[in-house]
């Protein structure tokens, strides 16, 4: 097989690893700090990639012209499901919490179903069928979009996390949580916050995969799966980990597909889960609790 | 699960009680696809036949394309002075459990025969059942052998085995080839990795050797049919030199494939499917002229048929712009095969009805070949396949040359000159 084959291979699946890394962010950022799992990602992911299909297809607007305003309406959604649903549920047992995201997730994807059907839509803009020629490389266009997105994006979260007063406050709950209540943070309205932004960078991570794959209802189930095994690979609750976790699978993935057989690939992504489970269970990233 | 009735002649009065209507208000929001009220005549009862069919999860286009089939059955079937039939639509969610669990309800609901479910693996499990419980089932799409190979007494098969399509896609690409003039000297075979896939697959290597094609196969790719990205599939079958492709796909990936090749700058020679995907209305819609060049080796309909002639006519009223297709003339024909049964029966016995299958003889049909029969295992083993090309959004027949209205194009014109 010409070596060039695995370049390209790998360079794709770096591609998509880190939109699949941009996607589990958002998970992790709210487990990081919340310490809610929020089964309704994926879902939540689906809801951006509908509005994206729906946008281009009445409205003539590219994805990329989607992606403030779907990160921002994800971002109300997140923002209003901590303070109406998940807020009460902070302090209860974990299958409580469990069962009410479920709830969501499961009414999230009926409601599309009945709003957009069981068929899979797509985005086909002017360049969905472009690709760049580099020497004997050949890189998609959109998923080379999609990922230079993705880093920009986390670029931007680990900055606001870093440097900003907010963000400082949302990492001092998640560092303390009774200090926080103690020097005075409205703790319920940063952890409102802190869903919104989860949500809205897997808004943003749906824009960016509606330019590489179809969406159907079904998918969300599947991504929150894909997420939470990126972000346990990472290391639950690490950012740097959930893009790390991301770029692994996406790599593996494609790699096992070249090297072993296509069917494979999940079967490695998910071999490489328990492996981390069984000799760095806090993740590849992660910190050791207890 | 939604009741519908089809067929008859003009109603005595309709059967849509207060609770046959709450049950169907209340599962229009689990079932996907629905069709218009045909009318139940006061002649004898409606025979209750439960169509599964896969019309959410990753096959839902296709199934909700088999249920315009069912749709527009119930005025043909009365023109052909049938009895009618009460349709009980259920979801398989493209999924065999489900399929099963919905099979058994839908007996449990009354259903006294069964149609469906496009899938190989679906229409296995639903075997499964009917035989369990004495219904009789006519499958409609469905190509993996042993489903009629298990010696069932209630499974009826009216579409080729594997086989069988196998037999009869490389005899008619024998056929292409020699008219183009041209064949691709290398394939890559590339297939999903569902029951029908691997049921094609294992066909392959008995089928193939006794063809003398032009043609090697260079690498067998075997695939998720439920894939997101076939990229990595598409660069190794690249990579391997080959200059056509010989497929057995499913819808969503035949437009990720075609999507993929024309990113990954490849266009083969030759693009050979032997199943569904690559002619459907969806593909030849989504694609536009990306869709242009594909042969699909498939079980088709003879247009020179009176009745193909008057399913084309009620599809083009039904859904205008939608071209006829295997998913519409099979389910069409299994529900055509339940009502001639049901006449020659006279009784909604499961066991009278299951005779009267096997016994059928239906000259006045669809599909190529001589008509509708079975043989013991309750195989029709008289269809045939049909070569079809996509040009400029539309299919023409290209092979066998009998029943032809068009001549192959090959090579295909390459994608970034479209």
């Amino acid at each position: 097989m010409p070596t060039e084959i695995y370049l390209n291979v790998a360079v794709n699946g770096l591609l998509t690893g880190l939109v699949y890394g941009l996607m589990a962010l958002g998970l992790s950022v709210i487990f990081g700090v919340v310490r809610v799992v929020n089964f309704a990602h994926g879902e939540m992911m689906t809801l951006a990639m509908y509005a994206t299909v729906v946008a281009f297809a009445s409205l003539g607007l590219d994805p990329f012209l989607m992606l403030v305003p779907a990160a921002a309406a994800l971002f109300a959604l997140g923002y209003l499901l901590q303070v109406g649903i998940i807020n009460p549920f902070i302090n209860r047992p974990e299958h409580s919490q469990f069962m009410l995201l479920v709830a969501v997730a499961t009414i999230l994807v009926n409601l599309q179903l009945i709003l957009f059907g069981p068929d899979a839509r797509s985005v086909q803009t002017s360049y969905s069928f472009d690709s760049f020629l580099v020497g004997s490389l050949i890189v998609d266009a959109s998923k080379a979009y999609a990922g230079a997105t993705a880093v920009l994006i986390a670029g931007a979260l680990f900055a606001f996390f870093r440097f900003t007063v907010i963000g400082k406050a949302i990492r001092a709950c998640a560092d303390n949580y009774t200090g926080a209540l103690v020097v005075g943070l409205d703790v319920k309205r940063l952890y409102a916050l802190t869903f919104g932004l989860g949500a809205a960078c897997v808004g943003a991570a749906g824009v960016m995969l509606s330019l590489v794959i179809d969406v159907t209802p079904a998918l969300g189930p599947a991504y929150t799966l894909l997420a939470f095994v990126i972000v346990i690979t990472g290391g639950l609750g690490s950012m740097p980990g959930a893009l790390l976790g991301g770029v692994l699978i996406g790599l593996t993935e494609a790699l096992a597909g070249l090297l072993y057989t296509p069917s494979a690939k999940s079967m490695f992504a998910f071999g490489i889960l328990v492996l981390v489970l069984l000799f760095r269970p806090q993740g590849i990233l992660g910190k050791r609790i207890g | 699960m939604t009741n519908r009735k089809l067929g008859g002649k003009l109603p005595a009065r309709t059967s849509l009680s207060r609770r046959t209507f709450a049950t169907g208000l209340g599962a229009a929001g689990i079932v996907a696809g629905t069709s218009p009220f045909s009318i139940v005549r006061a002649q004898g009862a409606a025979l209750k036949v439960g169509v599964l069919l896969p019309r959410s999860g990753v096959q839902a286009g296709i199934g909700q394309d088999c249920h315009r089939g069912v749709e527009i059955a119930g005025d043909i079937l009365r023109g052909l002075d049938l009895p009618p039939l009460e349709i009980m639509n259920g979801d398989t969610e493209s999924n065999a459990d489900v399929a099963r669990a919905r099979a058994e309800r839908l007996i449990g609901e009354g259903a006294q025969l069964l149609v469906g479910a496009f899938d190989s693996g679906q229409s296995t499990a639903i075997a499964q059942v009917a035989e369990q419980k004495g219904i009789p089932y006519v499958i409609n799409i469905a190509a993996a052998p042993p489903i009629t190979e298990q010696g069932y007494k209630f499974v009826f098969r009216n579409f080729p085995t594997a086989p069988m399509i196998l037999t009869d896609a490389f005899a008619n690409q024998k056929e292409v080839f020699a008219i183009a003039g041209t064949a691709p000297k290398a394939v890559v075979f590339m297939h999903v990795n569902d029951t029908f896939g691997t049921s094609m697959a294992k066909g392959i290597g008995g089928v193939f050797p006794k063809f003398e094609l032009p043609y090697k196969i260079a690498d067998t790719i075997a695939y998720d049919p439920a894939a997101r990205d076939l990229s990595v599939e598409v660069a190794k079958a690249k990579a391997t030199g080959a200059d056509g492709l010989l497929l057995v796909s499913r819808l969503n990936d035949a437009m990720l494939l075609t999507r993929e090749l024309v990113k990954q700058r490849w266009t083969p020679t030759a693009i050979l499917s032997m199943g569904p995907g690559w002619y459907e209305d969806q593909y030849l819609k989504t694609l536009g002229k990306l869709a242009d060049g594909p042969l699909s080796f498939v079980p088709w309909y003879d247009p020179n048929k009176k009745l193909s002639k008057t399913l084309e006519a009620a599809l083009a009223k039904a859904h205008p712009g939608v071209n006829l297709n295997t998913n519409h003339i099979f389910t069409f024909e299994a529900l055509l095969i339940a009502a001639d049964a049901y006449k020659r029966a006279g009784s909604t016995d499961p066991k009278a009805l299951a005779d009267a299958i096997r016994t059928a003889s239906i000259k006045d049909n669809v599909s190529i070949g001589p008509g509708i029969s079975f043989d013991a295992k309750g195989q029709n083993m008289t269809l045939k396949n049909a070569a079809l090309q996509n040009r400029a959004g539309k299919l023409v027949t290209v092979a066998p040359t009998v029943a032809a209205n068009a001549k192959p194009e090959l090579p295909m014109a390459p994608y970034d000159k479209r």
